[in-house]
């Protein structure tokens, strides 16, 4: 079952950057946009297993650290090779200056 | 220890099963902040020397043509011929991590343009590459280990006029051509890409063709001078600065303070080149593009080894302990780190990493 879960306050996350968060033995990335929303992904690149956290992040795009693939974060869509497999996303909410990512 | 390069055998497989292959490597600690700058992409250097460079190239090509067969037209082909068949290859390298430019396409059309003067297939190779930074200089999983053990001198030698490349390149080109990747290409390409191999592979076959046509038609080997032979007779200055890049150095390890190197060089051979010689600093980041290495080398260069200062210096550090791995393959030089730097990562492969007995070693 799901559960909302407190990932970060909304300040830990600069514009146009993510951050890590790691729950229950799981990984997951926290991106603050440029427009100032919130979007939560898996934490690793689907291509192989490295954390997405010291990527860059450029608009809606987030570029693995490794091999230089990209994603949507918004959506999880692979967007450059080598990466082929999409990403997988979170709802997020933000509430009282936290954000809250919503984990199976 | 007998090594085999070969993708689909036993070393590889044992680099899998140990943990070796897809490992952790180790990273100079670099606060967020300073990488966030450092990994900002632009157009703007890339535009401006992809500029010089094709523009340098048609002038070269013209003097060339307009003067041919004069024997004054040699220098202008012996720097159009460095500009085709070796800075093509750093240009291929830098936009295909897609670092290069910021614009997504600009990276795209000198990906494709360059992947066909250096004579790879644009679709493998960025494949390929993938490979060469998840497991740089494992054996038996990295596709792109320039020197092998023990060092094949006389075809080192030779490729610096792009012999073996091209003599492996063509038979490749007529194989994908045909029947798409081979068994050894089909494991690290995914096979959604095994159709594009096949295009890639015909479009440059035809260009080669229709250029042969021309020369053949004209009685000259002049389109054959612009297209094609400058990966041969220009091969020698990427050739030069590839062997640095790793030669000499360990294998089947996970920190590239120790199996890549860093050598200052000249400002016309960083251009051509691309500023790929601060490579320690390339394959530890290869997030930040070539006009930011050699800030990213200021940050770091307290955590690696010291750079050669040249590349003569390179070399005399490099050829000496290639003729060793001649006689012992298992020789690599082990370059001291500076005082305060993190020590190397020496959990996996100590062997790899010098803990040999001294007696194993023959001496000079």
């Amino acid at each position: 079952m799901s559960q909302w879960i407190r990932a970060c306050a909304t300040d830990d996350v600069d514009e146009e950057d993510l951050i890590r968060f790691d729950h229950a033995g799981e990984t997951y990335a926290i991106y603050h946009s440029p427009e100032g929303d919130f979007f939560a992904t898996a934490g690793k690149c689907t291509h192989e297993d490295v954390h997405l956290c010291d990527g860059l992040v450029m608009g809606h795009l987030v570029e693995c650290p490794k091999h230089n693939g990209q994603f949507d974060y918004r959506t999880g869509e692979a967007k450059r090779a080598p990466v082929c497999v999409n990403l997988r996303t979170y709802p997020i909410r933000v509430e009282a200056g936290a954000v809250f990512i919503e984990v199976p | 220890m007998k090594r085999d390069y070969s993708l689909l055998g036993p070393d590889g497989a044992r680099a899998v099963e140990t943990g070796l292959a897809a490992a952790e490597w180790y990273h100079t600690e670099v606060p967020r902040k300073v990488m966030k700058e450092l990994m900002q992409r632009s157009d703007q250097p890339a535009i401006r020397d992809t500029v010089i460079w094709l523009g340098s190239m048609v002038v070269l090509a013209g003097i060339g043509i307009a003067f041919w067969p004069s024997f004054w037209t040699i220098p202008a082909w012996l720097a159009y011929g460095v500009l085709y068949g070796s800075a093509s290859d750093s240009r291929w390298h830098e936009c295909g991590h897609g670092t290069a430019f910021r614009t997504a396409w600009m990276n795209n059309a000198v990906y494709e343009i360059a992947s066909f003067m250096i004579m790879r297939n644009s679709a493998t190779w960025r494949w390929s590459h993938a490979r060469h930074h998840t497991d740089t200089y494992i054996v038996g999983r990295d596709p792109e280990i320039a020197v092998m053990r023990p060092p094949a001198f006389f075809k080192l030698i030779l490729n610096f006029f792009g012999v073996f490349d091209v003599a492996a390149a063509l038979p490749r080109l007529a194989y994908n051509a045909v029947l798409g990747p081979t068994t050894e290409e089909k494991t690290f390409v995914p096979q959604s890409e095994w159709g594009k191999v096949a295009r890639v592979a015909r479009i440059h076959m035809a260009i080669y063709l229709a250029t042969l046509a021309l020369a053949i038609w004209l009685g000259s080997i002049l389109p054959l001078m612009v297209i094609g032979l400058p990966r041969l007779y220009g091969a020698w200055h990427h050739v030069m600065t590839g062997l640095l890049q790793h030669g000499g150095l360990a294998d089947n390890v996970i920190d590239h303070r120790l199996n890549s190197r860093t050598v200052y060089m000249n400002p016309i051979s960083r251009f051509v080149y691309w500023n790929m010689n601060y490579h320690v600093e390339h394959h530890m980041f290869p997030m930040v593009p070539y006009h930011a290495l050699p800030r990213l080398h200021d940050a770091i260069k307290h955590d690696l080894p010291a750079p050669n200062p040249s590349i003569a210096a390179g070399f005399a550090e490099m050829w000496p302990a290639l003729r060793r791995q001649l006689r012992y393959e298992d020789y690599f030089l082990r370059r001291e780190l500076p005082e305060g730097a993190k020590p190397y990562r020496e959990d996996f492969h100590r062997a790899a990493l010098g803990d040999l007995p001294e007696t194993a070693i023959p001496a000079e």
